[in-house]
């Protein structure tokens, strides 16, 4: 693998975990504010999809559909939060786990009744339609590009909210000790519920990125739950910039290791047997890493407030 | 539709009592409604598949005034959520509480290796409209057991010919790493005699395929061959084109086709699959399935609609020629391997392991003059093909 490709891959894995960050930054504020894990986080990016693919198709534009789809994410997060997960706040971990699955099936089987089992597409923005070329034979599309800089951005934005803004500042009280928070006076209620919503409407707006380059279908949000788990233990649960850290390096794992591998298993076993398991080490290889960041610091890279 | 169905069994039901109520029982018996199970993947992300699949069995009963020769049908559709455990439990309970005569459908083949041996035990004569694995073709090939649509090897091998023909001689192969892609490259790699430069295999699961395009990118393939099935296929064709690869002939088999089309759209464009069938393919019959598909369901059809359908004029066939008489199961059997029907993809006929002998075509996607996209046919590759297998299948005779 020569350097020009290992860099594109580098790319690759930055976008992939600029992607990351926005589904995992949203779990990181509600698991670590609320203590409540949030198993349907990956409905809220899958709707927040379907919400851009249906928009898009009514206004025919994607500008027009992206803050929609965000007001569409935010109302229903806030409507869910007011349904159901405010009932559980002081419930343990278990039942949470188990409403908010039954709540994954329930919308899964939800957008299929809506908008069919067939996958949706949204077509790329005209405006970022074309790519640069980085490569021989290789573009690397001006609307990826595009989710890095919104994921930067985004990544300035929490920070700014999150360090230094009142609101910030008490959702980091909030993590750190919620009841002293309510006992001096804070609506600790109210302030869940915006985070909630906040965290909802990140998920969306990852879901509303994500749209355009992914296909649009149910159940589309599962694997990330997955990948935004790890992400949000390995960076330090309830701190942003710990899922930051993380959702770029488990990125950058995830693709580079998917590149390199089935080469390396190449110096050991022959290729078609290289390959199947480079494959599937390759897979295996952002647990790997998480085991081993968790040995040396148990409490994620970036422990918040505790 | 439900509703419309009891009602007609209900005034059969009524005439039947009132005219034939002083006759023997197995008079009646004979009036009873033939019941077909029709098992498809309905829920989760290949519902769109099994959607199809149980579609095109609806569009064929209608066209037969639902009935199969002459006699009523009931039937049952069965979802079996791409589970084999739940599958199994749900054909069972078939087989044995609502005694059906038949079961068709299935897309996946882990599903038909579930359900082959209940419905088979129970000697009733199980149609495959989609899976075809290797396993039924060869020695484990089953006299109650019938396809009407292909052997997967054949589908891949139909797209290395194709890649031989057009004298592509560096390929890189990508697909799932699961036992149907590693049978995908086996099957390409059959009648392709080039290079294979790499084979890249992915995770079930996977969404983001910027880290293989770059690497087809950097070995710079004549022509890459891919078994992207479902999802996986919307998300690779449309980031392939958004890569700029699209120079770069994209050969394919269930990556591009009219139940993942709606997403791809145009950049599928040009995009080649292999297929037993097209929507465009002249015949009177087919033009008239793809038109009522359509205006019945909204979609372009795949050939997941068209190999149910076909099961239905097969199997209306058959009932016919055994006149309506289910129980003598060697004459049953009979009727349906002379495959006495129009198929809609022209010529077919079964071979020994009771597998189709078809013809096979590479297909490009194109955009139909009404804005919806399609498969359509570029050439006849291989002709009445018999699938490798069958020189494996010991079929006994008689049951």
């Amino acid at each position: 693998m020569n350097t020009t490709l290992l860099l594109v891959q580098a790319l690759n894995g930055l976008q992939f975990g600029i992607l990351l960050f926005l589904i995992a930054a949203g779990l990181t504020l509600v698991f670590g504010v609320m203590d409540f894990i949030n198993l349907a986080h990956g409905v809220q990016y899958m709707l927040g999809a379907y919400l851009a693919a249906y928009f898009a198709a009514i206004t025919g534009s994607f500008w027009l559909a992206l803050p929609l789809a965000l007001l569409g994410a935010l109302v229903i997060g806030l409507l869910l939060e007011f349904l159901v997960f405010r009932h559980l706040y002081d419930r343990d971990h278990l039942s949470q786990v188990l409403a908010t699955f039954g709540v994954i099936l329930f919308l899964n089987q939800g957008v299929k009744a809506v908008f069919g089992t067939a996958p949706l597409q949204v077509p790329v923005p005209d405006l970022l339609t074309g790519g640069v070329r980085v490569m021989d034979g290789l573009l690397y599309p001006t609307y990826r590009i595009a989710i890095l800089a919104a994921g930067l951005a985004t990544a300035g934005l929490l920070w700014f909210l999150v360090e230094r803004t009142k609101a910030g500042m008490l959702v980091r009280a909030g993590a750190s000790n919620a009841p002293m928070l309510s006992a001096l006076g804070v609506d600790v209620k109210r302030l869940f519920m915006l985070v909630f919503g906040f965290g909802a409407m990140l998920a969306g707006f990852a879901g509303v990125m994500a749209a355009p380059i992914l296909s649009v279908e149910p159940g589309m949000g599962d694997n990330f739950l997955i990948l935004a788990f790890v992400v949000i233990v390995i960076g330090g649960i309830g701190s942003v910039r710990g899922a930051f850290v993380a959702a770029l390096l488990v990125g950058l794992v995830e693709t580079i290791g998917r590149g390199l591998m089935p080469d390396v298993m190449r110096l050991f076993l022959d290729p078609s047997a290289a390959r199947q398991t480079g494959a599937a080490l390759a897979s295996m290889l952002v647990y790997i890493v998480m085991a081993a960041i968790l040995a040396v610091r148990p409490a994620g890279l970036f422990p918040a407030g505790r | 539709m439900g509703a419309d169905r009891e009602f007609r069994v209900h005034r059969r039901a009524l005439l039947a009592g009132g005219a034939v109520l002083p006759l023997a029982a197995p008079a009646i018996a004979q009036g009873a409604p033939i019941k077909v199970g029709v098992v498809a993947v309905l829920t989760g992300p290949q519902a769109a598949l099994g959607t199809q699949l149980r579609d095109g069995w609806a569009l064929g009963m209608r066209h037969l005034n639902n009935q199969l020769g002459g006699r009523a049908v009931e039937t049952i559709v069965i979802d079996d959520e791409l589970r084999p455990e739940v599958a199994v439990t749900k054909v069972r309970a078939a087989l044995e509480r609502d005694r059906v005569d038949f079961v068709v459908g299935v897309v996946f083949s882990n599903i038909l290796q579930a359900i082959m041996r209940p419905v088979t035990e129970a000697n009733t004569f199980l149609i495959s409209t989609n899976a075809g694995p290797s396993t039924f073709a060869g020695r484990g090939c089953n006299p109650y057991f019938f396809t009407t649509s292909y052997n997967n090897d054949q589908v891949h091998s139909v797209m290395g010919q194709a890649a031989q023909d057009e004298g592509y001689r560096r390929v890189v192969l990508l697909t799932p790493n699961y036992q149907a892609g590693r049978d995908a490259f086996a099957g390409f790699k059959s009648r392709f005699q080039g290079q294979v430069l790499d084979e890249i295999f992915v995770p079930l699961t996977h969404t983001d395929f910027s880290a293989e395009l770059a690497r087809i990118a950097s070995l710079r393939p004549d022509a890459i061959f891919t078994f992207m099935p479902g999802g996986l296929g919307v998300n690779l064709v449309r980031q392939y084109r958004q890569a700029g690869l699209a120079n770069i002939p994209f050969l394919s088999t269930f990556t591009v086709d009219e139940a993942t089309l709606p997403a791809q759209g145009e950049a599928a464009l040009g995009f080649f699959a292999g297929a037993n069938w097209a929507p465009n393919m002249p015949a009177e019959n087919n033009q008239r399935f793809v038109r009522d598909m359509e205006a019945q369901f909204n979609y372009v059809p795949a050939t997941y609609a068209m190999q149910s359908y076909d099961a239905a004029m097969l199997l209306n066939a058959a009932v016919r020629r055994v006149g309506g008489n289910l129980a003598d199961k060697n004459a049953l059997r009979a009727a349906i391997a002379a495959a006495d029907f129009q198929s809609l993809r022209g010529a077919f006929r079964f071979g020994a392991n009771q597998y189709p002998v078809q013809d096979f075509w590479l297909c490009r996607v194109a955009r139909r003059p009404d804005g919806r996209f399609q498969t359509e046919t570029v050439r006849r590759v291989l002709e009445a093909s018999v699938d490798p297998w069958v020189g494996e299948c010991r079929m006994p005779p008689r049951v």
